[in-house]
């Protein structure tokens, strides 16, 4: 019932032990796995639509609507639930609950240790380097994210954070332009034209990005604590290395 | 010099006032000298993007918004000779951020840069012709207003109904934007693209003071002297879809200020619509430029809609109007 | 000459007939009074023949363009609107729009302070005209017209709601423009002042011309009581005939 919680159980599932996952995770800008994704039935979150499916465990985020893992618990269904990753020590953490959850215990401890240890190989040494995280509506990651520690393990100062934000919050563009980051991470526009995504190409961005280095990552590798986690982890080590070159 | 004359000199003023403080107002804290060369003189640097990109067109922009809604409720008001008429309040400005959401979702806006303010402006064409003809001057209050709630209702729903089919996942959280209007990260691109349909509305609806005059003493006694009502119709038409259309496409729905402006400044620059034209465009951009003021320092870190400040204000104004007409009509 | 001139105008509303056929003329110094009971048409006379409803036949004043057909009559509308609370001046002085560029020029201040004075306004000049009496009103709406300074002044009902002394005074005021050369029509339900004060009686009966004569004629003929079911006295004075309506006869 969870994007997260849906990439997690696809890698550590056996075949035909899930049955379905959400419909997010066939949204190509948010869920790093869509091909698998592909092969399940999909449900839209939907208590009925789940129940109907007859599963004996179901995985929810801690922000799935209430009402319907209440409505599923109340009709005798087991709900796992795991609130978001905020840390990059819980995504080993999840993935091992996650594979106890399903019965696969090793399998989760083994992806946690590999995604520990890649985690470990990470690091830089050095000065940090300025870079912002910059959403629609002026979105931003502040301290205490996961974004946030992926900037600092990877070399980077998150002006997000500099700002005083703590969690996920509004970065006014004029503080961002004063704040001059040299890199800005953004994420892919949705299709469909939205105001919110707007600022995203306001001149002032436009021109801050083109004095900026930019990360190209996926949001979708960003979003949940997965091992694509990884992934956006290595862009950013990348990009910090490139910085370096420049100077 | 009269009355209004000073009225007209103090008002030019305030907005002058008011424009700077705007562009010296920030959740950046930059230092005013700074700020004033950067915006001037500047090349490149922080300061002066932040001068030059954020803060330059969202002043000009609170300037423009607020002038063609006041501009635009004086003139409603003297054509229909109801002191309720406004673009907000009878769904013209609705109608206006439909024709802006229709054309940003099925891609029209993409296709051309016109297209924007372009389909904002049929939309409101549309909902003062539905007015004029629910309502028209022989309608009185009562229809007028009824008609602008079933045509702000429309127009409200299928926003909504737009905006949540779309497949960007952000269009839905827009909804408010689009119906209460805000200035927020606005860029010089938006300037350029509603600064001409503006200007052709202000010229449009400057040129009916004369007809709003003669109108002030009935549709006959304004014809047998020599005015001619279908002309005057059009330019009220166009010149309002034209100015609130472009208004809208770059700064969403901001209710109320065509209602209160002209009201207030009725007792200082008399009842003649003609000089109250001008004097209501003034009014309009000091209040939006408060708002848009106000906007930021009561939250800087948060996009408050400036519809919500202006209907704050408004809303108990318009209370208090139809209570006096309330007392007339009994 | 001919200031005025309908010929067989019809007015159709809804399919009726609400004007009828009407052939008139008004000379210059007429003061031509249009009466008949309510529902005869009066009104829809006036605002077709200004241009101011479609109708069949023609009007020489509806035939003219807009601009100039205001500067060659004037027209008092029944209802006394004055939307926005503007002075006594800027109301006189809008008849003065007509005249061409929107700038007031030294002719047009002298032709509004005629108008105000020949209305005994001069005092008003800065009064809110929304703040005066109904009666200071009809009188400031008449200055209107007057400020218009056209041949030819059609005025519905002017003195309809007003005291005897601004019914007189505006009587008379048409009576002395009409002496002075131009023409005036007026529609009036007092026949006693249009007996007093019209060179010319119009009746208007069922949208048709019933009678069309001096006062005295109309005033006496059978047929004024079938259309307006009264009786009514009618004497000679040194000053013109003097009608004074007595009983209903139906």
């Amino acid at each position: 019932m969870n994007l997260c919680t849906d990439q997690l159980a696809m890698l550590l599932a056996d075949p035909g032990q899930l049955i379905s996952v959400s419909n997010l995770a066939l949204d190509p800008l948010s869920s790093a796995m869509v091909e698998e994704a592909q092969a399940y039935p999909v449900n839209r979150g939907g208590a009925e639509q789940i129940f109907l499916m007859h599963p004996d465990l179901v995985l929810a985020g801690t922000y799935t609507a209430r009402a319907s893992v209440d409505l599923l618990r109340g009709l005798g269904i087991e709900v796992v639930q795991l609130p978001p990753a905020d840390r990059l020590e819980d995504v080993a953490d999840h993935m091992r609950q996650i594979g106890a959850a399903l019965g696969r215990p090793e399998r989760g401890e083994a992806m946690a240790r590999e995604f520990e240890t890649s985690l470990a190989s990470i690091g830089h040494d050095g000065p940090a380097a300025t870079a912002a995280m910059y959403y629609p509506n002026g979105y931003t990651a502040g301290s205490g994210t996961l974004s946030d520690q992926i900037l600092s393990l990877t070399g980077f100062r998150n002006v997000g954070a500099e700002a005083g934000l703590t969690g996920g919050g509004i970065l006014p563009l004029e503080r961002l332009v004063m704040a001059e980051p040299q890199v800005v991470v953004t994420s892919t526009p949705y299709p469909g034209a939205s105001r919110s995504e707007e600022i995203l190409s306001h001149p002032a961005l436009r021109q801050l990005r083109d004095g900026a280095a930019q990360a190209h990552v996926r949001d979708a590798d960003w979003v949940c604590g997965t091992p694509h986690l990884l992934n956006a982890i290595r862009t950013m080590a990348d990009a910090r290395a490139g910085l370096e070159g420049q100077q | 010099m009269t009355l209004r004359h000073i009225a007209l000199l103090l008002l030019s003023l305030l907005v002058m006032a008011l424009f700077l403080a705007s562009l010296l107002i920030g959740p950046a804290a930059l230092g005013l000298k700074q700020s004033v060369m950067a915006l001037l003189a500047g090349e490149g640097g922080p300061v002066a993007l932040v001068m030059q990109e954020i803060r330059l067109p969202r002043a000009l922009l609170g300037l423009l918004v607020g002038a063609v809604l006041g501009l635009s409720g004086a003139a409603m008001q003297g054509f229909l000779r109801n002191p309720l008429a406004e673009p907000g309040l009878v769904g013209v400005s609705s109608s206006a951020a439909l024709g802006a959401v229709l054309s940003l979702q099925t891609g029209l806006a993409a296709s051309f840069a016109l297209a924007l303010p372009l389909s904002a402006l049929a939309g409101a064409a549309l909902a003062v012709l539905l007015v004029l003809v629910m309502a028209g001057p022989r309608g009185g209050a009562l229809s007028l207003i009824l008609a602008g709630i079933a045509i702000s209702a429309l127009a409200g729903a299928l926003t909504s109904l737009v905006l949540n089919l779309s497949p960007n996942p952000f269009a839905v959280m827009e909804i408010v934007y689009w119906m209460m209007g805000s200035l927020a990260d606005r860029s010089m691109t938006h300037v350029w693209l509603a600064l001409p349909f503006m200007a052709i509305g202000c010229g449009l609806l400057l040129a009916t003071g004369r007809g709003l005059d003669a109108l002030t003493l009935g549709e006959d006694a304004a014809r047998s002297m020599g005015v001619d009502l279908a002309r005057l119709r059009l330019l009220i038409v166009l010149g309002t879809a034209s100015a609130v259309g472009a208004s809208v496409a770059v700064a969403g729905a901001v209710g109320f200020v065509g209602l209160v402006m002209p009201h207030l400044l009725r007792p200082l620059v008399g009842g003649r619509p003609s000089h109250l034209l001008p004097a209501a465009a003034l009014g309009g951009a000091a209040m939006v430029l408060t708002a848009d003021i106000a906007v930021r320092l009561i939250a800087p870190d948060q996009d408050l809609k400036l519809g919500v400040l202006t209907a704050l204000v408004g809303a108990p104004f318009f209370l208090h109007l139809l209570w006096r007409m309330r007392g007339l009509e009994a | 000459m001919t200031l005025f001139s309908l010929d067989h105008l019809s007015v159709r509303r809804a399919g009726k007939s609400v004007v009828d056929d009407v052939t008139l003329s008004v000379q210059a110094g007429e003061c031509v009074g249009l009466i008949g009971p309510n529902g005869a048409g009066k009104t829809t006379l006036m605002r077709a023949a200004l241009g101011l409803l479609p109708h069949e036949g023609s009007s020489n004043l509806a035939r003219l363009p807009l601009g100039e057909r205001a500067r060659q009559a004037a027209f008092l509308p029944q209802n006394r609107d004055i939307h926005w609370p503007v002075t006594v001046d800027a109301v006189v002085a809008l008849g003065r729009a007509a005249q061409g560029s929107g700038k007031l020029h030294a002719e047009d201040r002298r032709a509004i302070d005629r108008a105000l004075a020949r209305m005994g306004l001069a005092d008003y000049r800065d009064r809110i005209a929304t703040a005066l009496s109904g009666g200071e009103q009809a009188r400031v709406l008449i200055a209107r017209a007057l400020a218009q300074e056209t041949p030819l002044l059609l005025a519905d009902e002017p003195v309809a709601g007003l005291d005897p002394e601004a019914q007189l005074r505006t009587m008379q005021v048409f009576a002395d423009l009409a002496r002075e050369g131009r023409g005036i029509v007026v529609s009036i339900h007092d026949l006693g002042l249009a007996a007093r004060f019209c060179t010319r009686l119009v009746v208007l009966h069922h949208g048709r011309v019933v009678l069309d004569a001096p006062p005295r004629e109309v005033l006496s003929d059978p047929r004024l009581s079938e259309v307006f079911g009264i009786r009514g006295f009618l004497a000679d004075t040194p000053d013109g005939p003097v009608f004074q309506p007595m009983a209903v006869t139906r």
